[in-house]
C-alpha cells in the first residue's frame, strides 16, 4: 500500500469534514451526545464520552468555514491533476457542493 | 564548515555572510571541549545550557576587501537584510517547534547511543526504567539512558527508506498516523502525562531500528532469517515500549499525596500501552515484507 503524503492529507481532511458535519440539533441531541447533556461531574474526571463531545464541538467550531474552503481547493487541484473530461469535473463540483451544503 | 542536517537549518541560504552566527542560534559545537563525542564526522550535536553566544560580526570583516564604496554599502545592506530575515524566520520557527526542546532530543553521545541500541535489541536485562529528573526537568539523553532521543530514530529512518528501497513517504505517513492516534487516545482518556509530541515521535521512531535489523537479516539469511529476526526484534521492541511507556502513562505506585495521575480507569490505559506495543511488529511486518518474499 503506497500512501503518499497528499493522500494522507486528503483522507484527514475528509475525516475532519465528516466530524464537522454532525449536526447538533438534528442528530447529536437525538442520540444523547449534545453539548447540553455533558454538564456535570465537576471533579477532574470528565470521562471519555464528555471528552468526545467536547472534541466534536471544537472541531465543528474551528473547521466550519475552513473545511469548505479546503475542500474546494483540493477538488480543484485534483481536477487539474487528473485532466479528465467535462463530466468528471461536474462530478467533482457536485461532490464538493454536496459536502459544503452539509455544513448548513 | 560542515553544516548539520537540512531539516533544522531554514536559514542556510541566507547565512552566506555570517555562517557562524547561524550555527550559534541552533547548535553549539562543543566538540573541542569534549573530544570523545564525535561519533560521525559530519554531525556534532551539543546541548548548551548557557545559551547561544551571539557573534554577528561576520559581515564587517568581509567588507574590507571591497575598495568600491558602493559594493561595500550594498554588502552591508544585504547582510543587515539577511540578519533581519534570519531573526524573523527564527521567531516563526520558534512559534511552531520549540528549538530548545528539539536540542534536548539530540544531545546524545556515543556511549548513550550504544547503550540505547543494546537496550532496544536486548531489553530483558535492563533493570531500572525510570526516567531520571534533575530539579523538575528531565535529564538529557547524555546523562540518562532511559530518556527518549530523536537521533537514533532519525538516522534509522533515513537508512531504512533509502538504502532498503522502501517508499519513504509511506513510512512517514504511518508514523504520522500512529502519532496522531496516540495523541488522540491520550487526550480522550485524560491522561495527564508529560509525554509531548516529540516524545511520541521518538518512541515511534525506535521501530525503525528493528526494521533495519530485520531486513538486513532477511537479505543475508533468506526468508528464514527474516522471520527469526522479525520475531526477535518484535519481542524486544514490544518489551521496550511497554516498559518505557508504563512509567509515563500508568499511575505510579509510589505516588505522593493523592495521586497526581488521572482518574480514568487504569485498565484503559493499560490497553493503550499494550495496543501501542502490539502495533509495532504489525507495522514492521507490513512495511518490510514485500522486500523479502
Amino acid at each position: 500500500m503506497a500512501f503518499t503524503l497528499y493522500s494522507l492529507i486528503q483522507a484527514a481532511l475528509l475525516c475532519i469534514n465528516a466530524v464537522a458535519v454532525l449536526h447538533e440539533e438534528r442528530f447529536l441531541s437525538k442520540i444523547g451526545w449534545g453539548v447540553d447533556q455533558s454538564v456535570g461531574g465537576f471533579g477532574d474526571e470528565p470521562g471519555i464520552k464528555v471528552q468526545l463531545m467536547n472534541l466534536i464541538r471544537s472541531v465543528r467550531t474551528v473547521m466550519r468555514g475552513a473545511c469548505y474552503f479546503l475542500l474546494c481547493t483540493f477538488s480543484h487541484f485534483r481536477q487539474k491533476m487528473a485532466k479528465k473530461k467535462n463530466y468528471v469535473t461536474f462530478y467533482q463540483f457536485f461532490y464538493v457542493f454536496n459536502l459544503g451544503l452539509c455544513h448548513i | 564548515m560542515d553544516l548539520p542536517h537540512q531539516g533544522f537549518r531554514a536559514t542556510k541560504q541566507r547565512a552566506r555572510a555570517a555562517p557562524s552566527a547561524g550555527d550559534a542560534v541552533l547548535f553549539d559545537d562543543t566538540s573541542s571541549a569534549a573530544p570523545g563525542m564525535n561519533s560521525q564526522g559530519f554531525y556534532t550535536p551539543a546541548y548548551n545550557m548557557a545559551g547561544p553566544s551571539n557573534d554577528m560580526q561576520g559581515a564587517p570583516g568581509v567588507n574590507n576587501l571591497f575598495a568600491d564604496p558602493m559594493a561595500s554599502a550594498a554588502m552591508m545592506y544585504g547582510s543587515s537584510l539577511a540578519n533581519q530575515g534570519k531573526d524573523m524566520v527564527n521567531k516563526e520557527i520558534n512559534r511552531f517547534m520549540s528549538v530548545n526542546k528539539l536540542k534536548y532530543f539530540f544531545a546524545v553521545d556515543t556511549r548513550y547511543v550504544l547503550k540505547k541500541l543494546m537496550i532496544l535489541m536486548f531489553p530483558y536485562t535492563h533493570q531500572d526504567w525510570e526516567v531520571r529528573y534533575h530539579r523538575d526537568t528531565p535529564l538529557t539523553p547524555r546523562q540518562d539512558v532511559n530518556a527518549p532521543d530523536l537521533y537514533i530514530p532519525r538516522n534509522s529512518a533515513m537508512f531504512s527508506p533509502e538504502v532498503l528501497g522502501l517508499c519513504a513517504s509511506t513510512a512517514l505517513v504511518w508514523i504520522i498516523i500512529e502519532v496522531l492516534v496516540m495523541l488522540l487516545s491520550l487526550y480522550l482518556l485524560t491522561v495527564h502525562s508529560d509525554l509531548s509530541t516529540f516524545d511520541l515521535i521518538a518512541y515511534s521512531g525506535y521501530k525503525y531500528v528493528g526494521m533495519i535489523f530485520t531486513v538486513l537479516c532477511g537479505l543475508m539469511f533468506g526468508s528464514d532469517g527474516y522471520y527469526v529476526a522479525l520475531a526477535w526484534s518484535s519481542c524486544a521492541l514490544m518489551f521496550f515500549i511497554v516498559r518505557s511507556l508504563k512509567m509515563k502513562i500508568l499511575p505510579s505506585i509510589s505516588s505522593d499525596s493523592m495521586g497526581m495521575g488521572s482518574n480514568s480507569k487504569p485498565q484503559l490505559r493499560l490497553y493503550i500501552t499494550v495496543a501501542t506495543a502490539v502495533f509495532q511488529p504489525i507495522i514492521i511486518y507490513w512495511l518490510t515484507s514485500h522486500l523479502v518474499r
